[in-house]
């Protein structure tokens, strides 16, 4: 009982904030929109037992994104006046995009078939997470932080070359 | 907590049919409504009297002495005198967003005192991502600060903020490769585990563990200061180049909330060290009873944190301001990649002792008593060289 509501209001929070993310007029309203959409998001992740992924949820995104984003926003000059959709595309492929997307999601809603588990397993996850980060899944986590490196190494170069002209 | 609220529901004051999960409700809100009205906002009032007073004994002068004794009830007669000001919103500002952003700063301050671990009882909710959650509500802070700072529409504010966005996300990497080795070492995150793995004598802390969790405590310690705002590295709120920074424009009660939750923010520093370094509230087994143990433990703990509370107040009234440049260059050029090192140095030593080297804890503790020796002596040597009559007369 209890659960669900606290689950609806999250609920509501995410969706809520996330639709002033799209539909605000002010892009500086959007920006700080994302903090309730994350916030919502984080406690989505405690109200399934998954602390270790709340937290990292918390701290990557609030914490570094969301930071970085306003920091973007904020320095760029004349923000309030710009023209935030883009309305080159056109009304009619953006409903179709949207009614697609809509009913894809729809479909898979239903049509999966979800696992319940019997009760809430209240137990720590951040074992179980460094076991298969650094055992199974070891190849995957040590290819990402490649990725990751040669992003980090593109961006030095980009900077770089900018500021030698 | 879950032990609490049976003893509730069993004693039968809210009936006998209570749904577990309303009383559960009730025991956290009322309890973490106990702690925060009850210790943290205290603490950060009577922090902003202890910091005036701390201040003007290093500057050689009085500070403020004439509200109650000593001048300790400064801070309530300040809050009151805040409470009672106009509340001012700029005609240009941005309203919403203007009235939001100390409520969040105030946030980002309340919600790492629910894994405050005062005692071995005393804890609101051991998380078991308890340093975890810690260090990312922490940077909650951040969100608030820019906010105020955009929608202030001021340029002082919007480099206040700016400033000091670019600071806190930058700090925020040192501090938290600097928790690694001690996570690494006890194979936790939760804070009664961390402080569990710890013993209550010097040698069995986690500072003196190795030379790599020494350099960790350090580079935490300065991290943790410049996520605090706190001096050396006050940029974004700078007196002589941007007024008050991210608050110039407000006034009255929500320039208090700024303030205050920097003064709490310093009990937070000091407990994330003491919970990670200094063997939190780990006292010795003096006696049976639980309850008097808990409170030898709650005393060591705020002994502990006091402590380092006090030091940043040392290091606030000796040190002068950093240039920007230089903040940044300390950051990425000197602490990212020495605790980078660390990590890797904790990890070999990790593999090699996995149960802990006993002798190094000793060496270091030793090593560590030389060097407090010599500092005392030093200081000691600039106090008589001083006007001694304030020092030694602290009730003047």
């Amino acid at each position: 009982m209890l659960q669900a509501i606290v689950f609806y209001a999250l609920s509501v929070l995410t969706i809520g904030s996330a639709c002033i993310v799209a539909f605000s007029r002010n892009i500086v309203y959007s920006t700080f929109a994302l903090l309730g959409a994350f916030m919502g998001v984080v406690g989505i992740y405690v109200l399934l037992a998954a602390d270790f992924v709340a937290m990292v949820q918390l701290l990557v995104y609030v914490g570094g994104i969301l930071v970085l984003t306003i920091f973007a926003v904020m320095l760029t000059q004349g923000i309030g006046d710009v023209a935030i959709s883009n309305r080159a595309v056109g009304l009619v492929p953006a409903v179709v995009t949207a009614v697609i997307a809509t009913g894809v999601m729809i479909y898979a809603v239903l049509h999966t078939h979800w696992h319940v588990a019997a009760t809430a397993p209240i137990a720590p996850t951040t074992y179980g997470i460094g076991n298969a980060l650094l055992g199974r899944f070891m190849l995957p986590f040590e290819v990402a932080s490649l990725v990751l490196l040669s992003a980090l190494v593109g961006a030095v170069v980009i900077s770089r070359h900018e500021a030698r002209e | 907590m879950q032990t609490l609220v049976q003893y509730l529901i069993s004693s039968g004051i809210f009936g006998r049919h209570a749904p577990y999960e309303l009383v559960a409700a009730i025991t956290v809100i009322v309890m973490s409504a106990a702690v925060f009205l009850g210790v943290a906002f205290p603490f950060a009032g009577m922090v902003s009297w202890v910091e005036r007073r701390v201040w003007a004994r290093i500057q050689s002068r009085v500070g403020p002495n004439r509200v109650g004794p000593n001048g300790f009830l400064q801070w309530l007669a300040d809050g009151v005198k805040h409470v009672c000001k106009e509340d001012i919103v700029p005609d240009e500002a941005d309203p919403t967003l203007f009235k939001l952003a100390p409520y969040l700063v105030v946030l980002a301050f309340v919600l790492p005192w629910a894994v405050m671990p005062f005692s071995s009882s005393l804890i609101l909710a051991d998380l078991n991502v308890g340093i975890l959650y810690m260090t990312a509500v922490t940077a909650l802070t951040v969100v608030g600060v820019l906010m105020a700072g955009w929608s202030s529409n001021d340029k002082w504010s919007l480099i206040g903020g700016i400033r000091s966005a670019a600071q806190i996300v930058s700090y925020e990497i040192p501090a938290g490769l600097s928790i690694f080795p001690v996570v690494l070492m006890t194979g936790t995150l939760s804070m009664q585990g961390i402080i569990r793995a710890q013993g209550w004598a010097p040698q069995h802390w986690f500072l003196f563990a190795n030379p790599f969790t020494m350099i960790a405590a350090i580079i935490l310690f300065i991290s943790a200061l410049a996520e605090g705002n706190r001096t050396p590295f006050d940029l974004p709120e700078a007196e002589s180049e941007l007024v008050a920074g991210f608050a110039t424009e407000y006034s009255g009660m929500r320039y208090l909330f700024f303030f205050m939750a920097e003064w709490g923010n310093l009990f937070i520093i000091g407990a994330i060290i003491t919970t990670l370094f200094l063997g939190g509230w780990q006292f010795p087994h003096v006696t049976r009873n639980v309850v008097v143990m808990n409170v030898l433990q709650l005393i060591t703990f705020n002994v502990k944190v006091l402590f380092l509370v006090f030091v940043s107040m040392w290091i606030r009234g000796t040190l002068p301001r950093v240039r920007i440049d230089q903040l940044m260059s300390l950051c990425w050029k000197y602490f990212v990649p020495i605790s980078f090192l660390d990590m890797v140095g904790t990890a070999i030593w990790v593999a090699i002792w996995p149960n802990g080297n006993e002798w190094s804890g000793y060496v270091m503790f030793a090593a560590g008593i030389v060097v407090g020796v010599i500092f005392v002596q030093r200081v000691i040597y600039y106090l008589r060289r001083s006007r001694m009559e304030l020092y030694f007369r602290p009730t003047i």
